[in-house]
């Protein structure tokens, strides 16, 4: 019983109480580049939590042969190869959702959540807490981006998922230009401090 | 060589486009470098030197290397090793003729590895001046002055936004706000004013 709360630890903990976008504040490009619209970033969530999960399992069955100071090349060849991976199958079913995303598809190899965990848990554990870390990592990044793209979508342009949710609601174009990210988020992590402080 | 061309290059990089304020790649040091304006504009200094250099090393290997081969997909991989050997190599090479930059430098060297901004303006390159994978005129030359300049951009909001946090150490914000809010809520703003530049013609 312990051991299955342990695990069901490593794997809630990326929710909320260590969110990498609110509280370790990593992984802000994709964060703000591409949460203009809520099905951009259900599209990045999936792709990252597919990265995240896969990739800390190879780096933590491979963690015992690799020496350590050439560690940080061979994780990242394990991760692009992950980022490839996932490029080409959404070149071969989601085409538009690629163009949407853009340049920041093949950047989710540069996305500091993911080197991270490999560096902070997935070198030292073994495969099944890596596998809970990085999907609940994953998760907790795919919740915080939705969140943030649900806002911006709605502020910015009154709907969701391209449908008008209020006829009477008169949209800001600003929230779904760069600077509506910035401050979004900006708020939002004054919110979560303010959550944590309770 | 067309000086449109190359001006369009400049400006778009260094305002219209800048890097961090409307393309939103390399948010990472852009929050963790910029309490001081010394280590910012250090850390500048590095990303313009490896970006303008990184630019063309991965143009060459995507003209000389993937396209020959036809194995363009695997253009993120090879990508993120040359800009990840590249940057250990610089890094021994400072340490050799100058130990004093590299003191000055330090931890952010190994650092730009993971900037996105780096391995983003290599992307874009190969995006704009490779028109269905055959290099438009001068490409070369484009690749690396777009290199140059999104890394001027970079420094310009780097060393901007230093200057104003250091001055927002002394001011009195609640205490939610504190950090790291309150500098998105300014770099928001910056952005707003960066805006400005768009639309801009020659």
């Amino acid at each position: 019983m312990a051991k299955n709360n342990n695990l069901w630890q490593e794997f809630s903990k990326g929710l909320f109480k260590e969110n990498p976008i609110f509280y370790i504040v990593l992984g802000l490009c994709p964060t703000l580049a591409i949460t203009t619209s809520l099905e951009n970033a259900l599209g990045m969530s999936g792709a990252v939590i597919f990265v995240l999960t896969f990739s800390n399992v190879v780096i933590s069955s491979i963690r015992k042969i690799v020496p350590d100071k050439i560690r940080i090349p061979c994780f990242i060849v394990v991760i692009a190869s992950f980022v490839t991976i996932t490029e080409l199958l959404m070149q071969g079913y989601f085409p538009i959702l690629v163009k949407h995303l853009g340049i920041f598809l093949p950047l989710i190899v540069v996305n500091c959540i993911i080197m991270g965990r490999a560096e902070a848990f997935a070198k030292n554990h073994k495969v099944i807490p890596s596998l809970l870390d990085g999907l609940g990592m994953g998760v907790g990044f795919s919740l915080a981006i939705i969140l943030i793209a649900g806002m911006r979508e709605f502020l910015g342009t009154g709907k969701i998922l391209g449908r008008i949710v209020f006829r009477c609601f008169s949209p800001s174009l600003i929230f779904v230009l760069p600077p509506g990210a910035l401050l979004t988020l900006g708020l939002l992590i004054a919110l979560f401090n303010r959550i944590k402080k309770r | 060589m067309d000086v449109k061309a190359i001006l369009m290059i400049i400006v778009s990089m260094v305002f219209i486009n800048n890097f961090i304020l409307s393309k939103f790649l390399g948010l990472c040091p852009f929050l963790g470098v910029s309490r001081n304006i010394k280590p910012a504009l250090s850390m500048g200094l590095a990303v313009i030197f490896v970006m303008t250099l990184s630019s063309s090393i991965t143009w060459l290997v995507y003209r000389f290397l993937l396209l020959p081969f036809n194995i363009t997909y695997l253009r993120t991989i090879v990508f993120i090793l040359v800009i990840a050997t590249f940057v250990q190599f610089v890094e021994m090479f400072i340490l050799k003729k100058s130990p004093a930059l590299y003191r000055t430098l330090g931890i952010y060297l190994p650092l730009i590895t993971t900037n996105c901004a780096v391995l983003g303006v290599a992307v874009l390159n190969i995006n704009t001046f490779f028109v269905n994978n055959n290099p438009v005129e001068f490409s070369f030359i484009y690749s690396m002055l777009q290199g140059f300049f999104a890394g001027i951009g970079f420094t310009l909001a780097l060393f901007l936004m230093s200057g104003i946090r250091e001055r927002l150490m002394l001011n009195d914000t609640p205490a939610l706000f504190k950090d790291l809010p309150i500098a998105f809520i300014i770099a928001s703003l910056m952005s707003l004013g960066f805006m400005g530049f768009t639309g801009f013609n020659f």
